[in-house]
């Protein structure tokens, strides 16, 4: 399937994913009670929430996961049915996930894998010689060694070579809106500044939209989401904008917990993960 | 993907399953008796003493049962193939002078064009004889001897009277008894002392004729010091009737000497391969068994080193692909007979649906083979609930100096890694066909460049609708 609204520049004109009361079982386990979300192009939502409550869940939903059963409710991109699309089919219609474990392909090359990637959404295969600019750009971007291109896919990367890999995919195959799920994680301070910066010159460039699920409120920071939504208990419990993110970044997410009478106690060990992200930001003041 | 792959996604048909009219002009009939033999023999106007070996092996066949162990091998009727054709008269220099049929079939094979790029010097076998033989300037130059093995016994019966059935005696099995009665074609190399080749030379085997035997005999000799790269190919037309073909292959790495023999069979889908591949090695010398089978019905193939003397190393690195209605058993064997001797087993299987690949390989360490090392390593991958793999190895040591390592996997391919390459846009298939690449990697990257890419295009052609 063709993405149609990818005009030639690469430059989307509009972009619309609609999640409407979208229900998720993993082995008859209900993980997600009913999401709402619209997610349009330019736009940053930053997906906040104590972890195990479905965020990761939701994105790997989206995207056609085998291992999620969707039992009620709908996603639409541009109006399409995505719920009816193959996980290729779901790629090919624009929406891109840059994964927490990204996987180890061995014996495969990554400029093999990208090559098959970048022509299973184009007519024509790309030329070789497009296809080596566009690559050694984006690794020069993401400031990757040069080697990248010839080693095997994620085959004994370090955790952020993978994360940074990830984005030089995003980077070639143009998505219309992307899900990054902890992208950060793994990532230096310098290394977080490349990425960030590169994620948001290709929001500039294209018009992408985007679902961000971070820890770090210091990627939030650079990444200047345009919502915010916290995640809890398979629920979407408040959305904001980004003084949302910034409230949460300096209070936690203890009032929620007041205001909605909800138990986060079971989530102990997560929630302290992200009160770290918090004092980071706090000392950048 | 790219245009040359989409021409091979299209076809679903074995890609070399066409053949030509017959064009032989003498065949020995159906069947084996001790006239057939002498037949071969007179035909080929053989010296007095390789009718006496042929007829020696005849008596040994006749004697011996067929191996206990292994794939089941009652469908074979030795009773119903033809065991000798002549596909022309003599052989030609020139590629003009090849009968037209012929030159079509290794036109569609693309031989010509392969030769160019990297052939130093081609033997074709066409049926059972060498028609077509080219060898460039370089090779004669540097006194390396390259004909059929029917040739070379009458040409250089000295050499090949030393080391004829040395390696791989008639008694050895069953099959290589039936090699050495009827034997016709393959290849004879003798590389002398020193002399380094820079590109591999080459063979290709054809089986044309429904219901015929292929009994090629190879022999290689590689002198003291010398190097020597040689590379066979198989491509068979598909044919409803089953084919025989026992092949027998014996190498002699002499000291300081290194020898690499690749290949990459496909028979077609109603061959029977059985075939007895071993090398000797000498001192310090390497042999490498480069062995890719993905084609045939039944292979039963065990590409064997003999390290003879102190320092010797051997290695062999196979892949094995199992479809639906075949049996792969293959694996390899190392016979450590001196001290400080090495070798080296990687073997990668496939299995795919309701194929079955074993691995069978047996390493021994003998009483004076101090301080030997092996290491071993199978990865099978099965694609489904209905296909199956076996490993079978023996691992055996009579020293208490020597070591073995055995690693083995048997693995499917992931559901995680399947949706990591579909959320980036590829269709489930051309997602597995990349993983089975990537895990066939460490063979293929071991051929030849344009072997890798015509293994990779088989493959592909030939996982091609059996997935999703």
């Amino acid at each position: 399937m063709e993405h149609a609204k990818l005009c030639m520049k690469g430059e989307i004109d509009m972009a619309t994913l609609e999640i409407k009361d979208l229900h998720v079982s993993v082995d008859g386990k209900e993980i997600l009670k009913g999401i709402d979300l619209e997610i349009h192009d330019h736009e940053v939502h930053a997906l906040m929430g104590p972890n195990g409550n479905g965020k990761s869940t939701l994105l790997q939903a989206i995207m056609g996961h085998p291992r999620y059963t969707v039992t009620q409710g709908s996603i639409t991109l541009d109006g399409q049915d995505v719920l009816s699309m193959s996980v290729d089919e779901r790629s090919k219609a624009g929406l891109f996930l840059g994964m927490q474990y990204p996987q180890e392909i061995p014996g495969v090359t990554n400029s093999d894998f990208l090559k098959a990637a970048m022509n299973a959404r184009l007519e024509k295969p790309i030329k070789l010689f497009q296809f080596i600019k566009q690559m050694e750009g984006a690794i020069k971007e993401l400031e990757m060694k040069p080697d990248l291109a010839h080693r095997f896919l994620n085959d004994g990367f370090s955790g952020g070579e993978k994360k940074r890999n990830e984005i030089v995919q995003m980077k070639l195959l143009k998505p219309s809106i992307a899900m990054l799920d902890e992208i950060d994680s793994g990532l230096d301070v310098d290394a977080l500044k490349v990425v960030a910066n590169s994620i948001t010159k290709q929001k500039e460039e294209t018009g992408l939209g985007l679902i961000v699920v971070s820890h770090y409120e210091r990627f939030y920071t650079l990444l200047k989401p345009t919502h915010a939504h916290v995640l809890v208990d398979g629920r979407i419990l408040v959305s904001g904008d980004a003084s949302l993110a910034a409230k949460i970044d300096t209070e936690g997410y203890e009032w929620i917990s007041k205001e909605y009478d909800i138990d986060l106690n079971s989530k102990e060990d997560t929630y302290k993960r992200i009160s770290l992200g918090s004092c980071a930001a706090a000392k950048r003041g | 993907m790219n245009k040359k792959d989409e021409v091979l996604y299209s076809q679903d048909e074995y890609k070399y399953g066409f053949s030509d009219k017959d064009v032989s002009i003498y065949n020995t009939g159906k069947g084996l008796t001790r006239d057939t033999v002498i037949a071969i023999s007179k035909i080929k106007n053989e010296p007095e003493w390789m009718l006496e070996y042929r007829l020696k092996a005849y008596e040994a066949f006749e004697k011996m049962p067929i191996q206990s162990w292994g794939p089941n091998l009652d469908l074979i009727d030795f009773d119903d193939y033809t065991y000798y054709i002549r596909p022309s008269d003599k052989k030609e220099k020139s590629w003009d002078d090849v009968p037209e049929t012929i030159r079509d079939t290794f036109n569609k094979l693309g031989i010509p064009e392969a030769e160019q790029k990297f052939l130093a010097g081609v033997h074709t076998q066409y049926e059972s004889e060498m028609v077509y033989s080219n060898m460039l300037q370089e090779v004669e130059d540097k006194g390396v001897i390259f004909l059929d093995t029917d040739s070379a016994v009458r040409l250089f019966p000295d050499i090949v009277k030393e080391y004829f059935g040395k390696i791989v005696p008639y008694t050895d099995n069953k099959f290589a008894a039936l090699n050495s009665a009827v034997w016709s074609g393959g290849s004879f190399i003798y590389v002398p002392k020193g002399v380094t080749l820079d590109k591999p030379l080459q063979s290709y085997f054809r089986i044309n004729t429904e219901r015929m035997g292929q009994f090629e005999r190879t022999l290689i000799i590689v002198d003291e010091g010398a190097d020597l790269h040689y590379v066979e190919g198989c491509t068979a037309p598909t044919y409803s009737k089953d084919s025989l073909h026992a092949a027998v292959v014996e190498i002699y790495v002499h000291r300081d000497a290194k020898c690499r023999y690749s290949t990459v069979q496909n028979w077609s889908s109603n061959i029977l391969n059985l075939v007895t591949k071993r090398a000797k090695v000498m001192g310090n010398g390497l042999m490498e068994w480069i062995d890719g089978n993905i084609g045939s019905q039944i292979s039963m193939k065990y590409p064997a080193c003999i390290l003879a003397e102190e320092g010797a190393k051997g290695m062999t690195v196979s892949v094995a692909v199992a479809s639906k209605g075949q049996i792969q058993d293959t694996g390899a064997k190392m016979i450590h007979l001196a001290p400080n001797t090495s070798s080296t087993i990687i073997s990668k299987s496939v299995a795919r649906c309701g194929g079955e690949v074993n691995y069978r390989g047996w390493v021994q360490h003998g009483p004076k083979a101090h301080y030997a090392k092996s290491k071993i390593e199978c990865d099978t991958l099965i694609l489904d609930k209905i296909s199956k793999s076996d490993t079978v190895p023996l691992n055996r040591t009579s020293n208490p100096t020597s070591t073995i390592e055995h690693e083995a996997t048997v693995s499917k391919v992931s559901e995680e890694q399947l949706f990591y390459l579909m959320s980036r846009g590829l269709s489930e298939s051309q997602a597995t066909q990349m993983i089975v690449m990537g895990f066939l990697e460490p063979f293929t990257k071991e051929l030849p460049m344009e072997y890798a890419v015509e293994l990779n295009q088989l493959l592909k052609l030939d996982m091609e609708g059996s997935i999703g």
